[in-house]
Order: C-alpha cells, then sequence, then structure tokens
C-alpha cells in the first residue's frame, strides 16, 4: 500500500515539479521555436504514457496484493491486447518523429541567401571571421596556423585580403538576418552552443561543420563549448552579440582586415625609449620593477601580452575596479600612449631590456604548488614559459609578489570580470581552484622554481 | 561501416531464420514429456559450435578494420603504396597450407594417419612460411621508405598483416596440440576432431586473407 | 489452461546431453581460487565487479561534491574531476555493469537455469575471469602512474585523448586502451562460454522456447557484446597506434601547446563512428540482462505468468539486431554528415517500440497478479518505475531535432543514469536478494533490504529527476564549475547543492547492503532450497548452494518457466522439472505395457 501511495505520489510529484520548475527552456533568441515546439510535442506525448502506465502499475499493485486466498489469473498472452498495444506506440512513435524530421530537414538546409561567419575554436577561446566586402572567405589550413597568423590564413589568397579577422572571444550579428555559421577547430574537438539560439554543432580539426540561425532578440548571449576539450572546457566562454543594423555596422567597421593585419608595423624601440620616460619611474629603467612601488617587473613579458594588457588599461577594463589599488595607480599612466603606435613602440623598447633573475619573496610548500600547476601548466606552459596560441602570458621569472596579488584579484573578482576582458574570465575561473588558504603562495613557490624560462628575449640573462 | 553492416545483417538474418525455425509454432506454456533428441543445435560437436562462434567474433573484428579502411581511405591524404610481388607468393603458400589441412582432413576421415600427419605438416610449415614471408614483405617495404607513420595506407597495410598473422599464431598453437597428439600416436579419432578444427580454422583465415589482399590490390 | 499434450506416451529416452567429465579440484585453491566451477568464477567476478565499482562510487561523490558546493569542497581540481569523470563512467559500465550482469549473474545462472552441470569450457571460463581481474588491475595501476589516469571523458575521443590539454596523456590512456582490450579478450574467452552453453548444454527437454528470460536477455546480450567488442578493440589498438608511433588513423593536422603537431589528415569522427558502434550496443548489453532478470522477478513474486512470453523473446532479439543500427545518434551534433540524422532518428525511435512491448508485458504480469511485495519485486517494480522515465526522455534525444538543444547538457547525463545506470542496478539488487539464498543457502535481512531500497529508490529519482531540468535550461555536461554563466539561475546552483546531498545519501544507504550481505552469510536465516516458490530449475537442485556439478542427476524439464498459479494445481506454482499426472500417468501405463 505503502509502495503503491509512493509510486502515486512520485508520478503527480513529477508532474507538479515539471510545471513548477524555474528552470526550463532560456527564453529563445533566434528563428528555431520549432525546435521547442517538438520539446513540448514529445513532452505531451511521454508525459501521458508516464502517467498512465505508471498509475496502472500502482493501482495493480493496490489491486493484486497479496492474498492467500486468491490465485492470480493464468494469461499467457493476448494477441489482441499486444498487438494494439504495438499499434498504439508506434502511432505515437510516429507522431513525434515525423514532424522532427521536418523542423531537421529545415535545420540542415541553409536558406539562400545567408550572410556567413567563421567562428574558430581553439584550447580554450574562441576567434571568428567574417568573410569581408567580397563576401568570400580565404582558403585556411591548420598547417599554415603560427603565432603571427593565428588564423592560418593563405597568404596569396585574393579572397582572403578582406576578411575581417576578430582576434576576440566576442563576435557581433546583424539581428533577423539568417546567418550560417561555419565552424572550425584549430586543435582539438569542440563544440559551438548559444543555448538561447536552440542549434549546436562540433568543430571539428580537419573538417568545417556548420549551424545556421536567424537571431531574433537583441542582447548579448554567451557561447559555451559543449564538447570537452581538456581542463579549459568549462572556461571556454565567447559573446553574441545581437546589434541593430546600425550598431552592427559600425562594429564590422571597426574590425581589421586580413591585409591590414598582416601589414602591421612593428613597433619602433627608438620611438618608445621617449614613451618609456614616465614608465621608468616605477617599472625601473630596466623594466626590473620595483617592489616598494608595487611595479612589477616587465622585462622578458611577452609583446602580445603587454599590448593587451596596455590597451585594457586604457580602455578601462583593467584598473577600474575600486578595489584593484595598484591597477588605479597604473590605469591614467598609459593615457600619456596615445595610439596604437605609441603602444607597439613602448613594447619594442620594452623587449630590449635584459631578463634579469627576479628576488624570492613569497615562501610557500612548492611540492603542493606544483600539483596546482599541473593545471596552470597546461596553458601557461609547464616551464611557466608562456603560449601564445593559449593566450596565456608567462609565469616563470616574474615577481612572485605580483602573480601573487593578481592571483588575488582573480580570485575576488577584481581583475577578469570586467565585460569586455576576453580572456580574464578564464583566468578568474581557474583561479577558483585555488581553494585553501596557502594556495596561492604554495603555487609561486613552485613558479619560483622554474626561474627564467627559455625567454624569446634576446639579451635574456639565464642562470 | 557497409562492410561491417553486411555481414551483422547477414549474421542476424540467419539467427532470427533459426530462432523462427524453433519457435514460430511452439507454445511455450503447453507442457509435455521431452521428446527425441533436445532442440540445441544439432549434433554438432561443442567444440565446433564454439569455434564457429569464435570465428564469427573475429570476422566481426576484421569486418570493422575494413571498414575503417573504407572511411579511411575517402580523405585526401590517402597514398596507397604499391604491394610487392612476394605478396602472390605468400598467398600461394597459404594456399597450400590450406590443402594440406584438407588433406590431413580427409585422411582424418578415412583413419589414415600417415596422411593426417603429412597434411599438418604441410598446413603447419606453410603457415610459418607465409608469416615469415609477411615479414620479409614489410621489410622490403620500410627499405623502400614506406614506414608506418608516412601515410595510413602504409599504417593499414602494417596493421591488418599484423593483425592477420596475430590470428595465424592462434592457429599454430592449436595445430601444435594436434600434431604432437598424432605424433604420439594416439587413435585417431582423438585426433580427428583437432584435425578438423584446424583445417576450418586455416580456411578461414584463408578467406580473411584474400578479402584482405583483395583490398590491399583494389585501392 | 494449462494444456498437456497428448502424445505424451512418448518415451523418454536417456539423456541426450552428455554428462561431462568434470573437473575434480582437490585443495582449496582449486576450489575456491583456480576455480574452474562457473559458480565459483560468478562470485569471484561479483566480487571484484563490485569492490571496483565501489570505487568509482567514491569518485562519484567526490565530484558532487565539487558541483554542488564549488568553493566549499576543494578536494580536486580540473584535472582531477575530468579523470574520475572518465574513470567514473568506464568503470561503471564496462567494468561494473557489463561484468557484473555477464560475468557474475550469467556464469552463475546459465548452467543452473539451462539445466547443466557447468559451462561447457570451463578451462576457458576460469582463464576469462582472471583476465578481466588484470584488466581492472591495469585500471586500477592508471591511477598512480605520473600523471594519473586519463580524463578524456569515457568516449575517450581523438585527438583530445591524446593531446596535451587533457590529463593523463602519459601514461593513464595507455593504460586505460590496454585494460579494455585485455577485457575484451576476457569476455570474449567468457561469452563464448555463455553463448555455447545456451546452444549446447541444455538440458532435456530444455527447448529455447522454454528458457527463462533471465537466459534470453544474458544470451542475447553476450551476443550483441561478441560481436560489438571488436569494435571498441579496433579503435583502441588504432588509438594505441597513433599515441604510441605517431601513425594518422584518427589524428588531424592541429595545433598543440602553440606548436604544430606531426599529425596530419586523420578522423576524429572516425573514431566516434567505431565507439558508438561498440557504444549503442553496450548499452544494451547492460539493460537485456536486466530485461530478463526483471521478468523472472516480476512473474515469480506476482505468481503470475510473464505475460506474451513470446512477444517479449522476440522483443529482445529485435532490440538486439536494431542496436547495431542505431549508434550515430550520438553524433547528431559531431559533425558527421547531418543526413545521417534522418536515417538514425527514425532507427533509434524505432527501436522504441519493442521497448515499449517489454514495459506494457511487465506491467500486464502485475495485472490480476497475486503479489507478494518481497524485497526483489520492491526493486523489480522501482526498476520498472525507473526505467519508464529514462526510456521515455531516450525519445527526446533520439529525436534529432529535439536532441539538438539538449545534447551535451545534463538532460543527457540524467537521461542515461536513470536508463542505464539506475535502472540496471536496481535489478542488480533485487536479483542479489532474489538470488543470495540460493548463493549463500541464507536469506538477506528483510528490513535492511527494505531500508536499502527505500533510499536508493527515492534518493536516485530526487537526483536524476530534477537534472533533466538543468538540462532544459542549458547547463553543459562535463563542467568542473559553472562560474559566472549569464543564461544560469541563481537557484540552479542550489539544485545543484541539494542533488549532491541526496547522492551523498545514496552512496552512504550502500553501506547498509553491504553490511547486510556480509552479515547474512552468519546470521541470516536459513532459506531453504526454494524460498520464493520458483519453476526454474536453479531452485530445484538437491543441495543448496548447489555443489560442484549443480544437479545430482540432470532434470528433465516438461514445462516453461512460469507455471505459476496454473488451474487446478495444487501449489501455484509447478517448477519446471515437475512433469503432470497426466504425463507420469502416460509413462507408467507405457512402462507397464
Amino acid at each position: 500500500m505503502i509502495f503503491a501511495l509512493a509510486l502515486i505520489l512520485l508520478v503527480i510529484g513529477s508532474v507538479l515539479f515539471h510545471f513548477w520548475s524555474p528552470w526550463y527552456l532560456t527564453p529563445l533568441a533566434s528563428n528555431w521555436g520549432m525546435i521547442d515546439d517538438t520539446i513540448n510535442l514529445t513532452f505531451w506525448v511521454t508525459g501521458f504514457v508516464f502517467v498512465v502506465v505508471n498509475l496502472f502499475m500502482a493501482f495493480c499493485v493496490i489491486k493484486f496484493r497479496y492474498k492467500k486466498t486468491r490465485r492470480a489469473e493464468y494469461e499467457p498472452e493476448n494477441k489482441k491486447l499486444e498487438w494494439w498495444l504495438t499499434g498504439l506506440t508506434s502511432v505515437g512513435v510516429a507522431a513525434m518523429l515525423a514532424p522532427g524530421l521536418f523542423v531537421w530537414a529545415e535545420i540542415v538546409t541553409v536558406p539562400e541567401g545567408a550572410d556567413e561567419i567563421e567562428a574558430i575554436g581553439q584550447s580554450w577561446h574562441w576567434s571568428y571571421r567574417l568573410p569581408g566586402d567580397d563576401g568570400k572567405f580565404g582558403n585556411v589550413h591548420s598547417r599554415l596556423v603560427t603565432d603571427d597568423n593565428p588564423f592560418g590564413m593563405e597568404p596569396d589568397d585574393p579572397n582572403g585580403q578582406d576578411d575581417r579577422l576578430i582576434e576576440s572571444n566576442e563576435v557581433h550579428l546583424p539581428v533577423d538576418r539568417p546567418v550560417k555559421i561555419n565552424l572550425r577547430s584549430k586543435d582539438v574537438l569542440h563544440n559551438f552552443t548559444v543555448t538561447q539560439f536552440r542549434v549546436k554543432m562540433d568543430l571539428v580539426p580537419g573538417l568545417v561543420t556548420y549551424i545556421w540561425l536567424t537571431p531574433t532578440k537583441i542582447g548579448e548571449y554567451e557561447v559555451l563549448c559543449e564538447e570537452l576539450c581538456g581542463i579549459g572546457h568549462f572556461a571556454m566562454r565567447g559573446w553574441v552579440v545581437v546589434d541593430a543594423q546600425d550598431d552592427y555596422d559600425a562594429w564590422y567597421a571597426r574590425q581589421p582586415t586580413y591585409a591590414q593585419f598582416a601589414a602591421r608595423e612593428p613597433g619602433n624601440a627608438q620611438a618608445g625609449q621617449a614613451q618609456y620616460a614616465i614608465c621608468s619611474a616605477c617599472h625601473g629603467p630596466q623594466g626590473q620593477g620595483n617592489r616598494v612601488l608595487n611595479a612589477p617587473k616587465i622585462a622578458g613579458q611577452e609583446t602580445w601580452y603587454l599590448r593587451r594588457q596596455l590597451k585594457y588599461y586604457k580602455s578601462g577594463v583593467r584598473g577600474a575596479h575600486p578595489d584593484d589599488t595598484f591597477g588605479r595607480q597604473m590605469a591614467p599612466m598609459v593615457t600619456t600612449l596615445v595610439d596604437d603606435q605609441a603602444i607597439e613602440n613602448v613594447i619594442a623598447y620594452i623587449r630590449t631590456f635584459p631578463d634579469l633573475p627576479v628576488e624570492t619573496t613569497i615562501a610557500g610548500d612548492a611540492d603542493r604548488g606544483r600539483n596546482i600547476y599541473t593545471t596552470c601548466g597546461a596553458c601557461h606552459g609547464f616551464a611557466g614559459q608562456g603560449i601564445k596560441a593559449l593566450n596565456a602570458p608567462r609565469t616563470a621569472g616574474m615577481h612572485d609578489w605580483y602573480l601573487a596579488t593578481q592571483l588575488h584579484n582573480f580570485k575576488k573578482g577584481i581583475r577578469g570580470r570586467h565585460r569586455d576582458d576576453m580572456y580574464g574570465p578564464q583566468m578568474a575561473d581557474m583561479a577558483a581552484i585555488l581553494k585553501y588558504d596557502d594556495a596561492v603562495n604554495d603555487v609561486v613557490a613552485y613558479i619560483n622554481t622554474l626561474g627564467p624560462s627559455a625567454s624569446t628575449t634576446d639579451i635574456g640573462a639565464e642562470e | 561501416m557497409t562492410p561491417t553492416l553486411i555481414f551483422l545483417g547477414l549474421l542476424m538474418a540467419t539467427v532470427v531464420w533459426w530462432l523462427v525455425r524453433q519457435s514460430v509454432n511452439v507454445k511455450p506454456w503447453v507442457a509435455s514429456a521431452p521428446s527425441g533428441a533436445h532442440q540445441g543445435v544439432g549434433q554438432l560437436a561443442t567444440i565446433k559450435v564454439g569455434l564457429g562462434v569464435f570465428l564469427a567474433v573475429a570476422t566481426s573484428l576484421f569486418a570493422l578494420f575494413v571498414s575503417a579502411y573504407a572511411i579511411r581511405m575517402e580523405l585526401s591524404d590517402w597514398r596507397p603504396l604499391p604491394e610487392p610481388n612476394l605478396l602472390w607468393v605468400n598467398t600461394g603458400i597459404l594456399f597450400v597450407g590450406s590443402v594440406g589441412l584438407q588433406w590431413a582432413w580427409r585422411a582424418a576421415s578415412r583413419e589414415q594417419l600417415r596422411g593426417v600427419k603429412q597434411g599438418l605438416v604441410v598446413g603447419g610449415v606453410c603457415a610459418i612460411a607465409f608469416v615469415i614471408g609477411q615479414l620479409i614483405a614489410w621489410r622490403q617495404l620500410n627499405a623502400a621508405g614506406y614506414f608506418i607513420t608516412s601515410n595510413p595506407a602504409n599504417a593499414f597495410f602494417y596493421l591488418l598483416t599484423s593483425l592477420h598473422a596475430v590470428h595465424l599464431f592462434g592457429g599454430l598453437v592449436a595445430w601444435f596440440k594436434t600434431i604432437t597428439r598424432a605424433w604420439a600416436g594416439s587413435e585417431i579419432s582423438s585426433v580427428r576432431l583437432g584435425v578438423e578444427l584446424c583445417a576450418v580454422y586455416w580456411h578461414f583465415l584463408l578467406v580473411v586473407w584474400l578479402i584482405l589482399f583483395g583490398l590491399l590490390l583494389s585501392t | 489452461m494449462a494444456q498437456v499434450a497428448h502424445d505424451a506416451s512418448a518415451q523418454v529416452g536417456p539423456l541426450e546431453v552428455e554428462d561431462v567429465e568434470l573437473y575434480h579440484p582437490k585443495t582449496f585453491i582449486g576450489k575456491y581460487i583456480w576455480s574452474q566451477d562457473a559458480k565459483v568464477i560468478a562470485i569471484q567476478y561479483a566480487i571484484t565487479a563490485i569492490a571496483i565499482g565501489l570505487v568509482a562510487l567514491v569518485l562519484s561523490v567526490i565530484m558532487r561534491l565539487q558541483l554542488g558546493f564549488p568553493n566549499t569542497f576543494s578536494l580536486i581540481d580540473p584535472s582531477n574531476y575530468l579523470q574520475f569523470v572518465t574513470m567514473h563512467g568506464m568503470i561503471m559500465v564496462i567494468y561494473l555493469l557489463t561484468a557484473l550482469f555477464l560475468g557474475g549473474f550469467g556464469n552463475y545462472l546459465i548452467p543452473l537455469m539451462c539445466g547443466a552441470r557447468d559451462m561447457v569450457f570451463p578451462y576457458v571460463n576460469m582463464i576469462s575471469y582472471w583476465v578481466y581481474l588484470a584488466a581492472v588491475l591495469l585500471l586500477v595501476a592508471s591511477f598512480f602512474v605520473p600523471g594519473g589516469p586519463t580524463g578524456a571523458g569515457w568516449t575517450l575521443y581523438p585527438p583530445q585523448a591524446i593531446s596535451p590539454g587533457t590529463p593523463g596523456i602519459d601514461g593513464g590512456i595507455i593504460l586505460m586502451l590496454v585494460s579494455l582490450a585485455l577485457f575484451i579478450v576476457g569476455f570474449t574467452m567468457g561469452g563464448l562460454n555463455y553463448v555455447v552453453t545456451v546452444l549446447q548444454a541444455r538440458t532435456r527437454g530444455m527447448t529455447l522456447m522454454r528458457l527463462p528470460l533471465t537466459v534470453w536477455g544474458i544470451f542475447m546480450a553476450t551476443v550483441l557484446a561478441l560481436l560489438a567488442f571488436p569494435a571498441l578493440l579496433v579503435s583502441a589498438i588504432m588509438m594505441l597506434l597513433d599515441r604510441l608511433l605517431g601513425t594518422s588513423f584518427f589524428m588531424p593536422a592541429m595545433i598543440s601547446m602553440g606548436e604544430q603537431t606531426a599529425y596530419d589528415g586523420g578522423s576524429p569522427v572516425l573514431f566516434q563512428h567505431l565507439f558508438w558502434f561498440f557504444g549503442h550496443p553496450e548499452v544494451y548489453i547492460v539493460a537485456l540482462p536486466a530485461f530478463g532478470i526483471v521478468s523472472d522477478l516480476l512473474s515469480t513474486h506476482a505468481r503470475k505468468n510473464i505475460f506474451g512470453y513470446r512477444m517479449m523473446v522476440w522483443a529482445i532479439v529485435a532490440i538486439g539486431a536494431l542496436s547495431f543500427i542505431v549508434w550515430a545518434h550520438h553524433m547528431y551534433v559531431s559533425g558527421m554528415n547531418p543526413y545521417f540524422g534522418f536515417f538514425f532518428a527514425t532507427t533509434t525511435l524505432i527501436i522504441a517500440v519493442p521497448t515499449a512491448i517489454k514495459v506494457y508485458n511487465w506491467v500486464l504480469t502485475l495485472w490480476r497478479g497475486n503479489i507478494r511485495l518481497n524485497v526483489p519485486m520492491l526493486f523489480a517494480i522501482g526498476f520498472v518505475f525507473t526505467f519508464i522515465n529514462g526510456g521515455l526522455t531516450g525519445l527526446f534525444l533520439g529525436n534529432v531535432t529535439v536532441d539538438l538543444p539538449l545534447s551535451d547538457t545534463y538532460f543527457v547525463v540524467a537521461h542515461f543514469h536513470m536508463v542505464m545506470a539506475v535502472s540496471p542496478i536496481l535489478v542488480v539488487f533485487g536479483a542479489i536478494y532474489h538470488w543470495y539464498p540460493k548463493i549463500t543457502g541464507k536469506m538477506l535481512d528483510d528490513g535492511l533490504g527494505k531500508v536499502h531500497f527505500w533510499i536508493t529508490f527515492l534518493g536516485t529519482y530526487a537526483i536524476y529527476y530534477p537534472m533533466h531540468y538543468l538540462g532544459f535550461e542549458g547547463l553543459p555536461r562535463r563542467y568542473y564549475a559553472y562560474g559566472e554563466t549569464a543564461f544560469m539561475s541563481e537557484s540552479a546552483q542550489d539544485l545543484n547543492a541539494a542533488i549532491t546531498i541526496a547522492a551523498i545519501i545514496v552512496a552512504f544507504a550502500q553501506l547498509v547492503f553491504l553490511y547486510n550481505l556480509i552479515r547474512s552469510l552468519t546470521k541470516g536465516k536459513d532459506a531453504g532450497h526454494n524460498p520464493w516458490e520458483a519453476t526454474t530449475l536453479e531452485w530445484q537442485t538437491t543441495h543448496t548452494p548447489p555443489r560442484h556439478g549443480n544437479f545430482d542427476e540432470l532434470p528433465s524439464v516438461y514445462r516453461w518457466a512460469y507455471d505459476y498459479s496454473v488451474p487446478g494445481a495444487e501449489h501455484d506454482f509447478i517448477p519446471q522439472n515437475v512433469p503432470s499426472e497426466e504425463l507420469v500417468a502416460a509413462r507408467s501405463e507405457h512402462q507397464e505395457a
């Protein structure tokens, strides 16, 4: 009796849970309402079967419970009943399948005239490519990917010259225009998912896969990777921003073409020397840093990372958080770098500094730190050398007190949580693994043991 | 996956056909005394049924490799490798081995121990010669610069030939047991089953090799 | 009405099934360690599988702690999380469920239920266990090699499975692949035994259509496994070569840690085809034995024949055959040719029909039964309830369009745990409560059994039912932590915490079960030969537990396995080896003549 009641309560509870649950499909932001309809249809059919069969079973348990005086019925089979049930089930199954197949036919058929963009996955971030004004993508190949050609563009392909390259986790789409998103991976499998769009597809190295949709609501939508791709999987996020046409056009105009990208002027170290004067007050004439002034060592850090951070300081992505005491000191200084060329120049000058070993200031358990660093090394390199392809800066040979401060900032959300910080959120998610109190010190102590590593600085001073 | 599906389709069809014959007119709830022979597979020896099941498993394995081969072959980086002429000789040797064991089987059913011994020796020696021949073919290819890593076609060649050879080694274990028994001069009846199983297995491996060889030649 | 064939005067001849010469162990080691007795091998399989399963259970609790309370419990980092996900999945699916159902229940029940003295190749059967043990030990060893076990997910997809950025690419993945290969070799040895024993060693009168559904389920599952495991072997061998020698079967040109690799042109999707060609039948390798066993539990404890026996057999066969042409429904978003979606969605939904038939027949077996709610029966009905839920959510994922938003979310996790973790494990428990009296001669404690049942049944439902809704909201699976996910509601994390608490309670309830298992060995009530008043042959042995050789004299079978509540019979069950009075009369007449 109790058992049958439990079954009945479970059925009722499940149904109530379904209707009262606050957790259900996110609000739709694309044309794929039909997918939601097929889900609802499936719910009605399966829900009906769930309720009826289970209640029938509960009824049997009550009605036919054991009595010594009674015998069960002897009925080996009942052909008619069995065929009826088979038939009805087939009808129910067909009723769910047929609409599903019709919708699938639409999902796999891209409408003519749809815009095309390309989303590129890589451990563990996204980048994008637009075909440019000619509407044609240039050829790409994984074999051509280098730090200087992160998209693997074929340099001489005329179709590729005006491709717009977006080295960022964020891409914009115009509202109400169908778009085919070609998907390509530079390394392992990934999956491009925007929950509100409903459609998703894996990215497979060596193949180009696709999805298509029409965004219907202006807004910002998070991109998630939904194919296990390694330890950074959960932190592989990006943004799709759906804009009104005007906003989209303005954004589009700001994106560099491949030709511009390839022709980027290297910085001029001599010109940078003058601009560095103001930096040297804190960071020192050789970029060696100054503990007292809370200015970290910058000598030996890589160009791309310095560039990103300087731009972040300039645009307020970094150094704007009220609790970021030292960052707030840095932010106004960067305003002296008036344009991108000035930034390139000062970086070029910084790159001429010798990479000198730094003093160790933090004591921690380097053995415990080594265990933690197995996670860090997956991006920053197991020698702490930094890997551009993974957007992970060098950690070895840098100031340990600075690393510690930054790790605390990442943990507390002081750094990395700005909406326009494209790679910070990943680090902030990762910093969450530093759970116990001394974890930061332990991992920094381990990084100290890595010493000045194979740096790309020409005048590197090795141990 | 087509080759695998064809194989499984045939196998399943056989199973279903056999089941239908066993069950279609039976009302299982009707009690009756056991009558006549039990309705198993029939009069086959258990070990033969065992071998049959094993061969089905091995066929599934090879069919899957062939399927993988067919799928991988379609990709752009596939460069077929030249089959050394030696493979033709090896094929011939394997064929002779099969004939030898067939001979032994016939002799066994006629109770001629001498013929059994001769056939067994031919079968075993040929199998060993075949494996050595395959090794030489490997060396020739390697010397010509067709390394296992340089192309998937090469990788498949080495993989399929070694897999086939591994199965042959398994057969040689059974062959060794049989031939020692034959030489120990035991009753022909105690050798017959072993000879028969060896022969069936040799034929199976010959057919597998012919299919693999055909596949290699045609691509 | 039980009809009695009237040609019953046919004389019962001598045994057509030869009485095999058994191996006679003399020492303790020969009896219990290097044993060739299928029943001992079954127990060895079961103990090993349960032991390694407990490891996987602990892993899942640690993962749940991370998911439920990501900022409170600092037990694991992202690498460990993925390693535990992988090991938990692989152990539970292959090393626990497959080994327990086929190696454990298969070994114990097939010879007894068929009326055989032992498996047909006892020596090979023994080797099978030791190879399995070696596979388990290799798997465990991967916890202790540098870099730890692989964290590629139980699907082991390349390229990530053997690329930096995934934990365990040094020793872990190699040990995993070798261990799987060993498992397959060991299983094939056992599987040959199960199949050939059913085909060849049935006692006289035991026609195919008189076999208990347990045997049918295990038999068909073994056939599937024998044919499907080679696909896993093929993919394991090819991946090993990619990893060790640098071939490019599966590995494409790619960037790794910022560097170009030497791989070129391989196809990750090919691996997925091979893997799921094994992986989907694997679902039924676990499910079919559960289907079979639960049919027998329901029938026995409802004191009623299983409804629609022939349909049940054909459903098992149909599910088995169809399971080979549905594999790519695991790959709707894998980047394979999208047009395959039409075919595989159709075949997948077709397979729902025979599965539904089985469910109807289980429920109709209860109809007008005389239901004894013994502990095994509680588990059996619990299974039907859970399986209905899990089966129906399969219709969401099998239908390609509906799958699209749900694939790779918690909906998938909830679905497959409901249908192929909780459901089969409920059957395992039910089966252990049911057959423990035969295996040991003692009853398991009823009260403890009920506590175990209620916590496990309600607890697992509380874990997995709400989890589907996390999937609807879009929470991806295999995430170490959700951090700040824009669309995720804050209450979703509360639900995650609640699920974790339920999971911990369920995990601890298993200790009650273990305690019951051990305590009842000495303190349990004596079971007698046939405590459930069941009809099948294993309950008709003269010794409990059955001795080596199972029967004193091989039984003759006169009827199917479901003669419960036969009208006019003295008891509400007639064992398979009992001739009817008419038959006996006919025979004695014949002898007199």
